[in-house]
């Protein structure tokens, strides 16, 4: 038997591992000192475990301790990426290149920065939700700083050619940033390999606490220069400021080491359910199609419209599993997700998009339980959908006037 | 986002679902929303000729629960109504029976659209 609810949306968050846990607790408790306190053993205990912590996270990218500059999460991260560079180089150039399907985080920092008289470039991505690395050389002109393009989409699972983009970034001369949150500790991430300068981290996202994240900063070949976002105390090297969060940095090194010795093994698995899932659903329902390419995606994504199936009608009939859709009803905007508008996703089928996250603590026996529950319900709601039943007549759905007027 | 029970009941035991003979002379059919807002209803009475009492109804629902439920109920309360009195049920009232909150407004009114549609495509042919 499976426990229910059963959670399957570790894009959004993932559960902290025990193991975590057990690690910060000596730190929420009677080991509480302050990291900057450099006078006491409550002090030095403290930054002790901060710097071994940042090893670990350092050691999940590839990289030198002294280059993790420790921030509240990814948003931030992105922020004091963006922002950093754009005004640390303003002499040099004002103008930044991103993409359209990149986390709000960068989009509306962008479009702040754009306020400030910076000139951005927001690339389109193929109906594979790819960018296009000949658009990327064209974007590229001798006043662009910075180049921020995500490694892994957390809709859709999309994994850019960072390789490739890091060496074109380093041949013009242009700063890389990727949000890498999906993606370090889900697959291979290394910053040297990927010629990466800048490198936003989420500890929640690989089953680390809320509330702590990392920017990589490059130290050498280039060194990369920030300006603060957040002013004060001159800690993490000067470029973030505020008393460090230790429980929340040493749950987060211990996430990273996890991540970095299970890799291979938990990327085989995840992979392996997400298969299952697929294939079954694939296997059991007509008109399914799956948002964004199948081969360059992450482990534990799948992300399919269900046609005919409005996707909030199809989570609350399978309420006891925890997933998202890209649905307008689930969101604040009413609006559908702009990444499978981006994508070329019709309207209509991205109102129909569930995103199952298959993560860490998933079970075989979970995803039989989540395909069996899906196709049921799909299958009732189908009954009750008066597309499906014009699609079975054989009416082009394309070709109705639909009176869109309210009376 | 919560659901009242009413709207639960509603898309979990959905009322009068089907389909009607689109062209039996005594059948209307309303056909509301668009897929690419996220809410289709089709609607459909089956009209008795001499006392115009909506003698059947039938709906089927693309969207979200709150519209299911909307359509489930609009059917019910058609039911037995005359087409005159069937075109007094308001939007508001169907938002009060199921609780719908402000954002689901949208679904109410696309269910007295529905109910219109299919009074007009009724007497259309009539």
């Amino acid at each position: 038997m499976v426990n229910l609810p059963i959670y399957m949306d570790n894009h959004a968050t993932t559960p902290v591992d025990p193991r975590v846990l057990d690690a910060m607790m000596p730190f929420l408790t009677n080991k509480f000192g302050n990291a900057a306190s450099r006078n006491h053993k409550f002090g030095w205990d403290a930054e002790q475990a901060v710097e071994e912590a940042r090893k670990e996270i350092a050691a999940l990218i590839g990289a030198d301790a002294r280059e993790i500059v420790i921030t509240s999460g990814a948003t931030e991260s992105d922020n004091l990426a963006v922002k950093g560079v754009a005004w640390m180089y303003r002499e040099k150039g004002d103008h930044i290149i991103t993409a359209v399907t990149e986390h709000k985080a960068i989009l509306d920092t962008c479009k702040h920065l754009e306020k400030e008289g910076f000139r951005i470039t927001f690339l389109p991505v193929n109906d594979k939700g790819l960018v296009d690395l000949d658009d990327l050389k064209r974007a590229i002109t001798d006043k662009t700083t910075l180049i921020s393009i995500m490694t892994a989409n957390n809709e859709v699972g999309v994994i850019q050619d960072i390789k490739e983009i890091g060496r074109i970034a380093r041949e013009r001369g242009v700063l890389f940033h990727t949000d890498a949150v999906q993606a370090a500790g889900k697959i291979p991430f290394n910053v040297n390999e990927m010629n990466v300068d800048l490198a936003s981290l989420s500890a929640h996202k690989i089953y680390g606490p809320k509330g702590v994240g990392a920017l990589y900063v490059r130290r050498r070949n280039p060194r990369v220069l920030l300006t603060p976002i957040i002013d004060g105390g001159g800690h993490e090297r000067g470029m973030r400021s505020g008393t460090l969060n230790v429980p929340g940095i040493v749950g987060f090194g211990k996430a990273a080491q996890l991540s970095r010795e299970g890799l291979a093994k938990e990327t085989a698995e995840t992979f392996r359910l997400r298969e299952k899932l697929r294939n079954t659903l694939e296997g059991e329902l007509d008109e399914v199609y799956i948002n964004g390419d199948l081969q360059k995606r992450l482990p534990g994504n799948l992300n399919m419209s269900f046609a005919y199936v409005e996707g909030e009608s199809l989570l609350m009939g399978i309420n006891d599993i925890a997933v998202s859709s890209g649905s307008a009803c689930t969101s604040a905007s009413l609006e559908p997700s702009y990444v499978l508008k981006a994508l070329g996703v019709g309207e209509d089928l991205a109102h129909t998009s569930i995103r199952f996250g298959i993560g860490r603590f998933n079970t075989e026996e979970e995803v039989d339980y989540v395909s069996n529950r899906v196709i049921e319900t799909v299958r009732r709601l189908r009954e009750l959908s008066p597309l499906y039943e014009m699609a079975k007549e054989g009416i082009d759905l394309k070709s109705v006037h639909w009176a869109t007027e309210s009376s | 986002m919560a659901y009242s029970d009413k709207v639960i009941d509603h898309y979990n035991n959905p009322r009068n679902v089907g389909a009607l003979p689109k062209e039996d002379p005594n059948v209307g059919t309303g056909l509301v929303g668009a897929p690419e807002c996220g809410d289709v209803m089709k609607l459909q009475i089956k009209v008795n000729a001499q006392t115009e009492v909506i003698e059947e109804a039938k709906f089927k629902t693309f969207g979200c629960g709150s519209a299911i439920a909307s359509s489930s109920l609009a059917t019910e309360w058609v039911k037995g109504k005359t087409l005159a009195e069937a075109l007094t049920i308001k939007n508001t009232d169907i938002v009060k029976e199921l609780s719908l909150p402000p954002v689901k407004i949208h679904c109410s009114v696309l269910a007295e659209d529905a109910i219109k549609a299919a009074i007009t495509d009724w007497k259309k042919k009539h």
